[in-house]
């Protein structure tokens, strides 16, 4: 289609690719190792979690001789810093976004690429000076970052508070402005081409679900991420130019000088929260859109109350700016704002309940195909349903007294992240797999990868709930040493060999990916006779992506039509013959 | 195959309200791990509103969870049951939506979220917003702190009221991690940082506060009976998080002012050679 650019060769130009497809999986590919590196520190903090103070297997040796193989708390709080940074920032943002964002959003809207490539190109590499800040940050001096993912104030800016962090800080802060830069690239190069680059008769009420939700997601991006940005670059003032933006006067940490400060400690947390409350949106509503466009075609029947979850999608984007406070309850911000912010969490809850009710009727009267893509996708929706309410208990602050910072809320956003978005996240990858490489997943591995992942993730992340009840604090390096929480740790094991084996079940995702590149069943254009335009194009797309001029004729849920003989009917007819 | 997707998809309600039940009861392995005892009056406001929140939620949760188990049973494509009278493969309903359904599952859901909301807002104004007072000449006062809570790294200091109950000045009774209390007042607690972000948080009487720097906080609740406990931090504040560990005995009127005796004594020494 599409010529002289799309004509080069070599390999510079298939690295530095300007094709969104290219660059979709050039983030999924960093982004599943990424996946694997977060998930060996989830690994090692549950390690630490189940049998305190004893030596990691084989890696305590080699890193802590000093210690005796140990995990000093140092290391154990960069351990939750970094797992949370990097599943948060290198994982779910950039595989959602970034890897299905990319390859998606320009075939479902019958485009033939993004509408600036080359911007689209840099907000990939943008990544990689992230990624380089991040790897230096494990190799400074001392121990690595480790005021958590929130870098609260002032333990991220006085020096004094966390002598190990150091210079890891400084790369921490410097590494997570580079992802907001890539992920601002990508946003605005998201909503410029699904409002300008939509193929004849595709209108706003034909777009699949998927680039709904990529489209309110790239804008909640761009709204809050210059937030962000600025909040970081202020923190990095305070550490480097002692500026005082989040610090008071008369601080005394570790004995050293008092800061001159004049600023608000509070602050960080208003401006963090602001950016990181929708960020939680950014960090799901792909996968609900994704996840909408898989149960349809696997239930053979048209995604229920399309409408009504586009208006949904709109009003969580709406309320996700209003509701930044509920995080912050009992942090010492005025109580009667509490008040007005608990409101709007219930308000929020409503549009997610609405998403729920309209899978489940999807559901209902359809002819499932239990693939295992929808299976991931029936997963989600139940483990949405925990995460969601959840959500509810937190949000009426008395109760948050109690459970703030406590494994319910970690329970919680693992639910949401983990049990919802990732298990989002691998349907569509084993749905888009033969779009992506011209060949399919193995079935049966497949299968059997939900199996163990859906059974192992509820015994790692359930009985969370029951700690925090109890009120077994996050972030705690040695629980054990605190006898009020010593009957604990027969349960905390029992989420450690879940966790692990949760983590061993993903090896068979690893070699069913890499082997299926290769020697996967070769398939056809559309091989769960789905509707939406990427189905139309050849698997893998070319260049430049249909071998045809798309014409959009109908929306994309037409499943089992009465009229329409066959049990699909594709968003647009196919005009070409097939090569 | 498609039968045990269904039963897997039903076991979760019902693997989780079993555990629930088997947690709230302490039974087996869950024994334990469960709220814990309460000794404070706005823990029973607290408590009941956990666990009507969490029953609330639980029909939420059986009802959309059975619903998945059932659907995944009746629904599942099994070839040969699904055929109509001609021999050819049923379709799927082909519905595209249903306003009337779509106003119903918002307006209910609406009026729960509203009965929550609604329902805790008196717990969070008696624990949070309204501030216990007492009468001081003719007028009513917010009441004063009996103790002030000084959070450091890495550990609680305990600043009493001497004998010109004030806080804050030169008589104050100090002592580290460890806090008494008198059974048969309000208390309220006022509370200071002295370096980073931390948290007090007592998991025994549901009161949970950060004590950011730069900043005043007050807390307070009512004791419901004598007791020890633990304090722990709740806030992320560098490497000894997880050692500031510090305890709260609940005792009776005599012996509390027997205790303040006794911290007035050791403290004097100190006082006057600083005073010198």
């Amino acid at each position: 289609m599409n010529d002289s650019a799309h004509a080069k060769r070599g390999i510079l130009s298939r690295i530095f690719s300007v094709d969104h497809k290219v660059i979709g999986l050039q983030f999924l590919f960093s982004s599943l190792i990424w996946f694997a590196v977060g998930g060996f520190l989830a690994l090692a903090i549950r390690w630490q979690l189940a049998w305190p103070g004893s030596d990691i297997p084989i890696l305590g040796r080699l890193l802590f001789s000093a210690e005796g193989g140990q995990i000093p708390p140092e290391f154990y709080n960069m351990l939750f810093t970094m797992h949370a940074t990097i599943m948060i920032f290198f994982v779910v943002i950039p595989i959602l976004s970034g890897a299905f964002g990319n390859y998606l959003i320009p075939l479902m809207i019958g485009a033939d690429d993004m509408a600036f490539p080359k911007l689209n190109m840099l907000s990939y590499w943008f990544m990689w000076p992230a990624f380089a800040f991040m790897i230096l940050s494990f190799f400074m001096p001392g121990y690595g970052p480790g005021s958590g993912w929130t870098s609260y104030p002032p333990l991220s800016t006085l020096p004094e508070a966390a002598p190990n962090t150091a210079a890891a800080q400084d790369c921490w802060i410097v590494g997570l402005v580079f992802v907001g830069i890539s992920s601002m690239m990508g946003s605005i190069n998201y909503i410029t081409t699904i409002l300008q680059m939509r193929a004849p008769g595709m209108n706003m009420f034909r777009l699949p679900m998927t680039v709904w939700t990529m489209l309110i997601t790239a804008i909640l991006q761009a709204f809050s991420l210059p937030v962000l940005t600025a909040a970081l670059f202020m923190q990095l003032s305070d550490r480097l130019l002692q500026t005082g933006f989040f610090a008071t006067s008369n601080l005394v940490a570790n004995n050293a000088e008092a800061v001159a400060g004049g600023g608000q400690v509070l602050l960080w947390q208003h401006l963090f929260w602001f950016y990181s409350h929708p960020a939680v949106y950014i960090m799901v509503l792909p996968a609900m859109g994704m996840v909408s466009d898989i149960l349809s075609c696997f239930s053979r029947k048209p995604l229920f109350g399309y409408r009504p979850m586009v208006y949904s999608v709109i009003s969580i984007a709406f309320l996700g700016f209003l509701v930044w406070g509920h995080h912050m309850f009992i942090s010492g911000m005025n109580k009667i704002l509490a008040v007005s912010f608990m409101v709007s969490t219930m308000l929020i809850a409503l549009p997610s309940g609405v998403k729920v009710f309209n899978w489940l009727a999807t559901l209902w009267g359809g002819r499932l195909q239990l693939k295992t893509p929808m299976l991931f996708c029936i997963g989600f929706v139940s483990m949405f349903v925990i995460g969601g309410l959840s959500g509810v208990v937190m949000a009426a602050p008395p109760v948050d007294i109690h459970l703030h910072d406590t494994y319910y809320i970690v329970a919680h956003f693992h639910y949401v992240l983990f049990g919802a978005s990732i298990l989002g996240v691998m349907g569509a990858i084993y749905f888009w797999f033969p779009k992506m490489f011209g060949r399919s997943m193995n079935e049966s591995l497949g299968k059997l990868h939900f199996l163990l992942t859906f059974i192992f993730l509820n015994g790692t992340f359930f009985p969370m709930h029951f700690l925090g009840a109890r009120g077994f604090p996050r972030r705690y390096a040695n629980s054990d040493i605190n006898p009020e929480f010593a009957e604990l740790l027969p349960l905390n094991q029992f989420i450690t060999f879940c966790a692990l084996a949760m983590g061993a079940a993903q090896l068979i995702f690893i070699c069913n990916f890499f082997i299926s590149i290769f020697f996967g069943k070769r398939t056809e254009r559309n091989p769960w006779n789905a509707n939406t335009l990427e189905w139309l194009a050849p698997s893998p797309p070319p260049h430049g992506n249909f071998d045809f001029q798309i014409v959009v004729e109908r929306g994309p849920y037409e499943y089992s039509h009465p009229d329409h003989e066959q049990d699909f009917w594709p968003q647009a007819e196919h005009t070409a013959d097939e090569s | 195959m498609n039968r045990i997707w269904s039963i897997l998809f039903f076991l979760v309600p019902i693997l989780g309200v079993a555990t629930f039940i088997m947690a709230a009861s302490g039974i087996g392995p869950l024994k334990g791990a469960w709220l814990p005892e309460n000794y404070a009056q706005s823990g029973e406001t607290i408590d009941h509103l956990f666990n009507v929140i969490h029953l609330i939620c639980a029909a939420i949760f059986i009802s959309t969870g059975t619903a998945i188990g059932w659907f995944v049973w009746k629904f599942a494509d099994r070839g040969d049951v699904n055929v109509d009278t001609n021999g050819k493969a049923r379709k799927a309903r082909y519905i595209h939506g249903n306003w009337k359904l779509e106003l119903l599952w918002t307006v209910i859901p609406g009026f729960i979220l509203l009965f929550i909301a609604f329902y805790q807002m008196n717990a969070w104004s008696e624990t949070r917003l309204n501030r216990p007072a007492i009468e001081i000449d003719g007028q009513m006062v917010p009441k004063p702190p009996l103790v002030l809570v000084k959070a450091k790294q890495f550990g609680w200091e305990f600043h009493y009221a001497g004998a010109d109950q004030k806080i804050h000045t030169q008589d104050d009774l100090y002592v580290e991690n460890k806090l008494v209390i008198p059974d048969d007042e309000t208390i309220v607690m006022q509370m200071e940082s002295r370096d980073v972000i931390h948290s007090f948080f007592v998991p025994k009487l549901r009161l949970k506060q950060d004590i950011v720097p730069g900043m005043t906080q007050f807390a307070w609740f009512t004791p419901t009976g004598k007791a020890k406990m633990g304090i722990i931090c709740a806030e992320l504040c560098g490497w000894g998080h997880s050692q500031m560990k510090g305890t709260l005995e609940i005792v009776s009127r005599a012996e509390f002012n027997q205790y303040i005796t006794e911290l007035e004594s050791e403290n004097r020494p100190a006082e006057l050679a600083e005073n010198e």
